[in-house]
């Protein structure tokens, strides 16, 4: 197991080698000078001139490469050409409330979703099925700023549960003090104190978002477990005189679940990077937002950090999927 | 071997139907069906497919398609019990206590991501109150019961790591390990090799005399019959044709139905020996060999042979069967051959010409001289294509104009007793003999001087199996065809056969006339595989023991 999660962490190098290779080109191959593009429309000779010796564009283009990849490799990601700030310093920040919205989406989607596409499934052809699969086309179908705006009415605005939108750190209780001056137990209480106002901000954002993946993993999980339930070993388990959760937990639910990780798996990576709208919707400091940002901007080095970013999430998270895989299913072996 | 008394009914079915549907004008799949299964006897259910003999047996357990096949009437009776009317949790109850259930798949009846004994555990916890050190101590005596190597290990492996007669026997351990009065075998032999059937036959004729299980057995074998059944009951159409003590069913059969059957079964005898002939040699393999390499990324690669030296000669209108169990690498050669896939090393000349070494584009006019048809009809025919396209298409590949070759599809289907509107008709729309006729004509549509023919009826009942057996040597008589047989089956072999090859972990073991290598076999391996078809002793369509036969004819 652990030659084998090497072997897959080795093989993510090339990837990730072709991946930089390609946002590196992606400024170089945009037709015009790069300088140019980077300077903007009104920039003087002696400007572009000064960005072409910053950005080494005078040397050859692999030496350029190199030197990239060197310093990205120490972390340097390069300057925003908007906001003059560290790219790192941009993105750190943001990664917090994407990662958040994106686990509390993914875990509540799971525990609302495999129940009953298991139901669903288990009674196919019932109105329970049908239920649930037309609950799923509504998710699929009504747009996400609709839903996010229906929950806000009514649970902010109508009922005030929770607030309208916006979001709090889970260590702000302690923001003023860097997080990396306080010791475990301090960052403990921070956890602690904060974790209210930070939670009930993440409701809504949540919920809304659900709804698409609820819907998703649900009909995935309802397919695979209808090929399952098919299998002879299913029948097997009944002829012992198992009970019926038994058989559809302990026998069909765990052979079903492959393709239902695998969904789960590239909804989570999608959620990391792609949830914009919903971003907007409730005012969360996100990196969705940023990268729109960025690409309206042209702000070209962030747009290539999160390109960057956003493929080692994929790949990251593409291997998790394939290690579980492992761990599901004993004849998968690599 | 047991008196059958009516005080020991273990089973009892009266007058059951079963509907396909709620309707009460609904199909009958099973028609007023009454049988009787005692303690310590072993009722063999025969049929060919689609007779009812799987719905009869799930039926008993209570594990038919809910809503789509209902009983609408009679009774099923366990110990007196009645279990039609039982409810779900009472059949629960029932299930691995009282009657027990193994199936004709042990490669996908047992759970992949379980390890085999957690999968025996479950049946002792849900009815047994043990704690786990007893769970387990039992586990493993029932294991080493059924002739289990290394139980410790097997325990906790995976199934895909155990061979399929492994697998059957942690089924059957799985079954018996609360010792049910009533154990229903569903086929539980037909997908494994004959020696490897042979053990399981015996296993399960052991288990039941030490326990007095009733053993209610469904196969389509009737050679499996011979060797197991104390009683007969044979179903056709979801009716009991008739039922009887093993030698009156086999000896005296009342029905034509029953007679058929018998008859259809190919003796283990070979048939007479045509003369030698002088014909050309129209197929030579020249030690013909497949290595398989498995690469890793980390260790060294590890070498498999599929087929290693095979040498084998096949002249104008002759049949040369390949015979050997799964694995044996008969399909290998079969497949290098016609150049499915590429031999590693050895040579294959057709009609004189090497052809092992052609590349693609220069085999291409050497094709239509071999031809081949495979084991599974449903799967072999294109679905989305007319049967008399699928004939065409071969001769059209090789220039013929549309016309003509749809004139001879005709002409073909004919041949092989189809009518002549079958051209324009999908496969979907023929049972599984006819498909296999139309499969033939496919082959014969290039006028191959070879016909391979892959376990090309292995997939077929009994008498459907003698029809095309009798059609392949029709045509061989007609066109002069040569014929290479590939079957793990002795009885096809010995019927249709002039001379086979034994094979087994990729070698030639043994090579010959059918005569002689089916009644004087040399090898220890090809006596072990004679030793263990099933029914060896019978003649079914002489309704005799073969010892009569050979008193009778000398």
């Amino acid at each position: 197991m652990l030659g084998y999660l090497l072997r897959r962490i080795l093989a993510a190098i090339p990837v990730m080698g072709v991946v930089a290779l390609f946002v590196f080109l992606l400024l170089r191959l945009t037709p015009g000078d790069p300088a140019a593009i980077l300077a903007g429309d009104n920039a003087t000779p002696e400007q572009l001139d000064r960005i072409r010796t910053s950005l080494g564009l005078n040397e050859p283009i692999y030496i350029q490469f190199y030197t990239w990849v060197a310093k990205l490799l120490h972390g340097d990601l390069g300057v925003s050409l908007i906001s003059n700030k560290p790219i790192l310093e941009m993105i750190g920040p943001r990664l917090e409330p994407s990662i958040a919205v994106a686990l509390a989406t993914i875990t509540l989607s799971i525990l609302v979703a495999v129940p009953l596409g298991v139901i669903a499934a288990w009674k196919h052809g019932t109105w329970i099925d049908r239920f649930v699969m037309g609950l799923s086309v509504l998710g699929f179908s009504v747009p996400v700023f609709v839903i996010g705006y229906v929950l806000i009415q009514f649970f902010a605005i109508d009922l005030r549960w929770v607030p309208v939108q916006g979001y709090k750190s889970i260590m702000s209780a302690c923001a003023k003090a860097p997080p990396n001056s306080l010791s475990t137990l301090q960052a403990a209480a921070c956890v602690r104190d904060s974790f209210g106002p930070f939670f009930e901000r993440l409701i809504l954002p949540t919920c809304t978002l659900s709804f698409i993946y609820v819907a998703l993993i649900a009909r995935m999980t309802r397919a695979s477990m209808l090929d399952v339930l098919g299998e002879d070993y299913v029948r097997t388990a009944r002829a012992k005189g198992i009970g019926e959760t038994g058989v559809l937990l302990r026998h069909a639910l765990r052979n079903a679940a492959v393709p239902v990780i695998t969904v789960i798996g590239s909804g989570f990576a999608l959620l990391i990077s792609g949830v914009v709208v919903t971003e907007s919707v409730f005012n969360l400091p996100g990196i969705g937002r940023l990268t729109v940002d960025a690409v309206l901007a042209r702000d070209y080095p962030v747009i290539q950090a999160m390109i960057l970013l956003t493929s080692g999430i994929y790949v990251g998270v593409n291997l998790l999927i394939d290690v579980a895989y492992t761990l599901l299913d004993p004849r998968i072996r690599y | 071997m047991t008196t059958t008394n009516s005080s020991n009914v273990v089973l009892d079915i009266n007058n059951l139907v079963v509907g396909l549907g709620r309707k009460a004008d609904a199909h009958r799949i099973i028609d007023d069906l009454s049988l009787q299964v005692h303690e310590g006897e072993t009722l063999c259910l025969v049929g060919e497919s689609g007779s009812g003999k799987s719905v009869t047996s799930l039926t008993v357990m209570g594990l038919q398609q809910k809503g789509t096949l209902v009983p609408s009437g009679g009774s099923v009776k366990l110990v007196g019990e009645e279990l039609l009317t039982a409810t779900d949790r009472r059949l629960r109850q029932l299930r691995a206590t009282r009657m027990a259930m193994i199936f004709q798949e042990p490669m996908t009846a047992l759970n992949p991501v379980v390890p085999v004994g957690r999968q025996i555990d479950e049946v002792l916890r849900a009815h047994t109150d043990l704690d786990s050190r007893a769970r387990r101590q039992k586990i493993l005596a029932m294991m080493e019961h059924v002739r289990l190597p290394d139980v410790e290990r097997i325990f906790s492996s995976y199934p895909h790591r155990l061979s399929g007669g492994q697998r059957q026997r942690i089924m059957i351990a799985m079954a018996l390990v609360l010792e049910p009065k009533l154990l229903i075998a569903d086929e539980p032999t037909t997908a494994l090799d004959v020696t490897t059937q042979k053990q399981i036959l015996t296993l399960i004729r052991d288990l039941q005399r030490d326990h007095g299980t009733a053993v209610l057995f469904i196969t389509h074998d009737m050679g499996v019959v011979a060797e197991i059944a104390d009683r007969v009951a044979v179903m056709r159409h979801g009716r009991l044709v008739e039922a009887g003590p093993l030698q009156d069913v086999l000896r005296t059969p009342k029905m034509d139905y029953t007679r058929n059957l018998l008859s259809s079964v190919p003796s283990l005898v070979p048939r007479a020996p045509r003369p030698e002939t002088s014909e050309p040699v129209v197929l030579e393999a020249n030690e013909l060999s497949k290595i398989y390499r498995e690469r890793s990324l980390y260790g060294k690669a590890r070498e498999v042979a599929a087929a290693s030296n095979v040498t084998l000669t096949l002249r104008k209108g002759r049949t040369l069967g390949i015979v050997g169990e799964s694995g044996s690498g008969k399909s290998t050669v079969a497949r290098c051959i016609v150049r499915l896939i590429d031999p590693t090393s050895g040579g294959v000349r057709l009609a004189g010409r090497e052809i092992s070494d052609l590349s693609r584009r220069l085999l291409q006019p050497h094709r239509q001289k071999i031809q081949i048809i495979f084991q599974d009809p449903y799967r072999s025919l294109n679905p989305r294509v007319t049967v008399g396209e699928s004939i065409a298409e071969g001769p059209i590949n090789y220039g013929m104009p549309r016309k003509d070759a749809l004139a001879r599809a005709r002409e073909l289907l004919e041949l092989v007793h189809l009518p002549p509107d079958a051209i324009s008709r999908y496969p979907h729309q023929f049972s599984g003999g006819q498909r296999q006729r139309i499969a033939i004509a496919r082959a014969l549509a290039l006028d191959p001087d070879v016909l391979v023919a892959d376990e090309a009826v292995s997939a077929l009942d009994v008498s459907v199996q003698a029809q095309v057996l009798d059609l392949l040597d029709e045509i061989q008589r007609r066109l002069g065809i040569a014929l290479l047989f590939i079957t793990h089956d002795l009885r096809v072999a010995a019927q249709i056969c002039d001379d086979v090859a034994v094979m087994q972990r990729g070698r030639v073991v043994e090579q010959g006339p059918a005569a002689e290598v089916l009644t004087n076999p040399q090898q220890a391996y090809t006596r072990a595989l004679l030793d263990a078809a099933p029914g060896r002793g019978w003649d079914f369509a002489n309704f005799r023991p073969v010892s009569e036969g050979i008193v009778a004819t000398a």
